[in-house]
C-alpha cells in the first residue's frame, strides 16, 4: 500500500450521481472545482481538463463530505490510540471530511491553549478537524470553563462528553453563559447514581449474564433534565448519542413545544442490540450508552426518519488493543466507527427500504452542519469543495488492516459491508482514494497543502 | 455484481468467525448424540447445555460417587493430563473440591492463585493465559470476578475450560451438584418445584441452577427482596416472588437457600440482616410448609441465623453435606467427560 501519495488538486468530478440535500440536487452531473471551491455543477462542463485532475465517478454517488459531530481523537494524551492526523485519515477513508473532536483528552480540551493546540495539529491532517471545548474547567464538573476564550480560538461547541455535567445548577449557569455566544452545548446524558458500575444495558440480557446494568432511565432522566434547562435558559442543546426509545419521545415532545434541542444517534445504536453481548462477552461491544434492545433500535430509526433526531454521529472512540482484549467489565467503553459508518448506516436504513440515499446523506451532511452552524455540508458554487465519491454497491470486508484508525476496536471486523468510498476531496484536494482503476490499493494522502487549508473558510458560518 | 443480501433486523449477527464464539454450545461432533460423549467442549455455564449432556454428567457422577466409597479412591482416566486451577477470587471449598476431583482422576494439578489486585497492577488475564498456554496445559479451571472471563479463555487458548464461578454469571458445577442432589432423590425432575431464596441478582449459583433445572423440566421459583431479585428473570420462565409465604404456598420440593453477603447490609439493597432474616430467613416454621420429603439445600458457607436457622440446616430434610460429597463426584464427571471420556466410566477405570 502506498502511504506517501502526494495530494492532487482535483478540478472536476465527472459522471457521478450528485446528491446534495442542502440544495436539493439529485442527478447525474459534473462538478467543476476551482481554488478549493465548487465552481459549477452541470452536465458536460468538464471538457478540456487534464485527466489527472479529473475523478471519473460513473456509477458512484457524489455527495458533500460527511460531517461527524462526535469523534474522539485522543490527542493530546493518548497518542498511542489515535491522533488528530490518524483519526482524520480514518475519517476521510470513511468519507468524513469534517470531524468535531470531543474534549475528553489528557489534558482536557478545556482552555484556549489546548483548543489552539488541536486546531494547529489539524493543519497537518488530511481532513478538517474542529475541537469541542469542555463545559467545565478541566472537565471536572465543578466550575465553568473559559467558554468565550475557547470560542475565539476555534471551538465549535462545548461538552463534557464521557460524563454528564452532574450538577444541574452548574449546567444551568453554563447554558446561560453559553447562549451569550450562541454556541451549542452537547450533553452526554446519564444519571451517575443510576448507571454507576454498569457495563451494559439493564434488561433480561444483563440479568442472564450477571453483568451490572445501565438502565434506560439513567439516560432519560438526564435528557429530561437537560431539556428543561434548555427551555429555561434558551441555550442551544444538542443531545449526544441518543440510545433509548424514551429519550426519542422526550426529544420529540421538546421539539414540539419549540425548545432549541437537537439530537444525534450513532450507527451502532441504529444497528446493534444488547443480546449480541451474550454471544461472547466481547468487549468490543461495550459502549456508553450501551447497546439497547430491538425496540430501542426501532424507535431510534423512526426518530431519525421523522426528524426528531437530527443527524448521525459516530462516537468514534479508539482504545488500545490490550484494553479491549480481556474481561468485559474491566474494558473501557467505546468503539471506533468512522470507517464503517457509511456501510453500517446503509444496512440499517437503506438496504431494508426505510430510507433513500438523499435522506442518509442529509443526516451525515447538511443536518449535522446545521447543529453546530458549520460552513460545510453542501455542494454549490462558492462552497468549500469537500466532497466524497462512493460506490453504493461495491462491497468490502472489514479487516484489521482495512481500518485506518490507529486503534482497531471495531465489532464489525469480519463483516462484509456495502458501500465503498472511492475518493474523498477536501478543499479541492484528493486526500483519499480507492479507485478501481488506480494502480494500487487505498492510498491516503498525508496532508493537504497548508495554503488551501488556511486560505479556507472559517469553521463557523 | 453479486450482492450478498443481508438481513435487516436490528439484532443482526456479525459475520464473525472468531473461534470460541458461543464455544460451549457448539457440538464437539455432530454425530455425538449416542456415543456417550458430551456435545459441549467447555463447561462455561449451564445456559444452553442440552438435557442429554446434563444427564450424562449426572449418571457419570453417580458412578464416580461409588468410586469415592472404595478404599482406593483413585482412577486413571486423566493420567498425563495437566489441569490448572486458576483462581482469581478467594475460594476454599470449590478449589479444594476441584483439586480433589482432579487428583482422584490422576491428573497433574497446578494451582494458580492470583489476586485481582495484581491485575490492576498490570498483570492482565490475557498475559497470565499466555503464560499458562506456554506450559502446555490441557485443562483450565477458572474462577474470576468478571462475568465472561472463562469465555475469554476459550478465545485465547486451546485448552478445555471449566468455569468455577465468573462474577455473578454462572457457577455450573455448583448448579450441577445441586441438580444432582435433587436428581439422586427423584431421578426425574419434571414437575418438581424448586425455590431459590436470597440474593439472586448477585448469585452465579442461582443462575446455573435456574438454567439447568429448567432444562431438566423442573419448575423454578425465586424469592427475595425486590432489590435483589431482577424481575426480568420472568422473561425466562422463572416465577418471581418477593413474599416467601406466597412462594411456599405453591408447594416446594426443594429449597435452595443462598448465602446473603454481609456487605449487602446497610447498602441500597438491604437495610439490615435482621430485617432480611425476618422476611426471608428459613426457619423451622417455614420449613414445615415444604412438601413432604422436600430437600433443604445451601451452597455454603452458611450464615446460620440469618438466611437459615441451625435447626433447619441440621434438620432431617437437610442435604447440605450431601451436596459437598456430590460436588466432588460431579466435578470428576465433568472433567472426565470433557476430556473425552464416555458415560459409564466405572468399568473403564478398573
Amino acid at each position: 500500500m502506498k502511504k506517501e501519495q502526494p495530494t492532487a488538486a482535483i478540478r472536476a468530478i465527472v459522471g457521478g450521481r450528485v446528491i446534495d440535500p442542502a440544495t436539493g440536487y439529485d442527478g447525474v452531473a459534473d462538478i467543476l472545482i476551482t481554488n478549493g471551491q465548487v465552481e459549477r455543477i452541470g452536465r458536460g462542463i468538464a471538457s478540456g481538463i487534464p485527466d489527472d485532475a479529473v475523478i471519473h465517478a460513473e456509477g458512484m454517488i457524489v455527495a458533500p463530505g460527511f460531517i461527524d459531530l462526535h469523534t474522539h481523537l485522543r490527542e493530546p494524551g493518548r497518542e498511542d490510540e489515535e491522533t488528530v492526523e490518524t483519526g482524520s485519515a480514518a475519517g476521510v477513508s470513511g468519507g468524513f471530511t469534517t470531524l468535531c473532536c470531543m474534549p475528553n483528552t489528557e489534558p482536557a480540551i478545556a482552555d484556549q491553549e489546548t483548543v489552539r493546540f488541536v486546531v494547529d495539529r489539524a493543519q497537518s491532517a488530511p481532513g478538517k478537524v474542529h475541537p469541542i471545548g469542555s463545559i467545565t474547567r478541566d472537565r471536572k464538573g465543578e466550575s465553568l470553563a473559559e467558554i468565550a476564550d475557547m470560542v475565539a480560538a476555534g471551538a465549535v461547541a462545548f461538552s463534557d462528553d464521557g460524563a454528564p455535567v452532574a450538577n444541574a445548577g452548574l449546567l444551568r449557569r453554563a447554558m446561560e453563559y453559553a447562549q451569550m455566544f450562541d454556541v451549542t452545548l452537547v450533553s452526554h446524558c446519564e444519571t451517575p447514581d443510576l448507571s454507576r458500575d454498569g457495563v451494559m444495558h439493564e434488561g433480561s440480557v444483563s440479568t442472564k449474564l450477571g453483568l451490572r446494568g445501565i438502565p434506560a432511565i439513567s439516560e432519560e432522566i438526564c435528557v429530561a433534565r437537560d431539556i428543561a434547562l434548555a427551555r429555561m435558559t434558551g441555550c442551544r442543546l444538542h443531545i449526544a448519542h441518543l440510545s433509548t426509545a424514551g429519550s426519542v419521545e422526550l426529544v420529540r415532545a421538546a421539539k414540539a413545544v419549540g425548545v432549541r434541542v437537537t439530537a444525534e444517534v450513532t450507527p451502532h445504536h441504529l444497528m446493534l442490540t444488547d443480546d449480541l453481548v451474550a454471544r461472547d462477552f466481547d468487549p468490543l461491544l461495550k459502549v456508553n450508552p450501551p447497546l439497547r434492545t430491538k425496540e430501542d433500535v426501532a424507535a431510534l430509526r423512526e426518530g431519525l426518519l421523522d426528524g426528531t433526531i437530527d443527524c448521525i454521529a459516530t462516537d468514534h472512540a479508539p482504545h488500545a488493543e490490550q484494553e479491549k482484549d480481556g474481561e468485559f467489565d474491566l474494558a473501557p467503553f467505546g468503539m471506533i466507527g468512522l470507517e464503517t459508518a457509511l456501510g453500517v448506516c446503509q444496512r440499517a436504513l437503506i438496504d431494508n427500504g426505510l430510507a433513500d440515499w438523499p435522506f442518509l446523506i442529509d443526516c451525515l451532511t447538511r443536518r449535522a452542519a446545521r447543529v453546530f452552524g458549520l460552513n460545510a455540508g453542501r455542494i454549490e458554487p462558492g462552497a468549500p469543495a469537500d466532497i466524497v465519491c462512493f460506490d453504493p454497491q461495491a462491497q468490502w470486508e472489514v479487516t484489521l488492516s482495512s481500518l485506518k484508525s490507529k486503534s482497531k476496536n471495531s465489532p464489525y471486523v469480519g463483516w462484509t459491508l456495502t458501500g465503498v468510498v472511492r475518493a474523498t476531496i477536501v478543499d479541492g484536494q484528493l486526500v483519499y482514494r480507492n479507485l478501481l482503476n488506480a494502480e494500487s490499493a487505498p492510498a491516503t494522502a498525508r496532508a493537504r497543502a497548508t495554503t488551501s487549508k488556511t486560505a479556507g473558510s472559517p469553521a463557523r458560518r | 455484481m453479486t450482492k450478498t443480501k443481508t438481513a435487516d433486523t436490528p439484532a443482526e449477527t456479525p459475520h464473525q468467525s472468531v473461534s470460541g464464539n458461543a464455544a460451549q454450545n457448539r457440538p464437539a461432533q455432530t454425530d455425538s448424540a449416542t456415543d456417550g460423549r458430551l456435545r459441549i467442549r467447555h463447561l462455561l455455564g449451564l445456559e444452553g447445555v442440552c438435557r442429554e449432556d446434563i444427564e450424562r454428567i449426572l449418571t457419570t457422577a453417580e458412578s464416580f460417587k461409588e468410586v469415592l466409597d472404595r478404599p482406593i479412591k483413585k482412577v486413571p482416566p486423566l493420567r498425563g493430563q495437566t489441569v490448572v486451577n486458576l483462581f482469581y477470587e478467594p475460594s476454599t471449598r470449590t478449589r479444594i473440591s476441584f483439586e480433589l476431583a482432579e487428583k482422584r482422576l490422576s491428573a497433574d494439578v497446578v494451582n494458580f492463585t492470583a489476586s485481582t489486585s495484581s491485575v490492576t497492577k498490570g498483570e492482565s488475564l490475557r498475559d497470565t493465559v499466555k503464560n499458562i498456554l506456554a506450559m502446555r496445559t490441557d485443562v483450565i479451571v477458572i474462577r474470576h470476578p468478571s462475568p465472561g472471563a472463562p469465555h475469554f479463555l476459550t478465545r485465547a487458548t486451546d485448552a478445555i475450560v471449566l468455569n468455577a464461578g465468573d462474577g455473578s454469571h454462572e457457577h455450573p458445577t455448583q448448579g450441577l451438584l445441586d441438580i444432582y442432589t435433587i436428581w439422586e432423590r427423584w431421578r426425574d425432575l419434571r414437575g418438581k418445584r424448586v425455590l431459590i431464596v436470597g440474593d439472586v441478582a448477585h448469585s452465579r449459583v442461582a443462575r446455573s441452577n435456574i438454567w439447568g433445572l429448567l432444562t431438566m423440566g423442573a419448575e423454578v421459583a425465586i424469592c427475595g427482596p425486590a432489590t435483589l431479585i431482577p424481575r426480568s428473570f420472568s422473561d425466562y420462565g422463572v416465577e418471581v416472588y418477593t413474599d416467601i409465604d406466597k412462594a411456599l404456598d405453591r408447594g416446594v420440593d426443594a429449597i435452595n437457600v443462598l448465602r446473603i453477603q454481609r456487605e449487602r447490609q446497610g447498602s441500597a439493597f438491604l437495610p439490615s440482616l435482621r430485617e432480611y432474616s425476618r422476611l426471608f430467613g428459613i426457619d423451622s416454621e417455614r420449613a414445615r410448609r415444604l412438601r413432604p420429603g422436600a430437600l433443604v439445600m445451601h451452597p455454603g458457607p452458611m450464615n446460620r441465623g440469618v438466611e437459615i436457622t441451625s435447626e433447619v440446616a441440621d434438620g432431617a430434610n437437610s442435604v447440605i453435606l450431601d451436596q459437598v460429597t456430590n460436588g466432588l463426584a460431579v466435578r470428576m464427571a465433568a472433567l472426565y467427560l470433557l476430556c473425552g471420556g464416555q458415560a459409564t466410566p466405572g468399568r473403564e477405570g478398573e
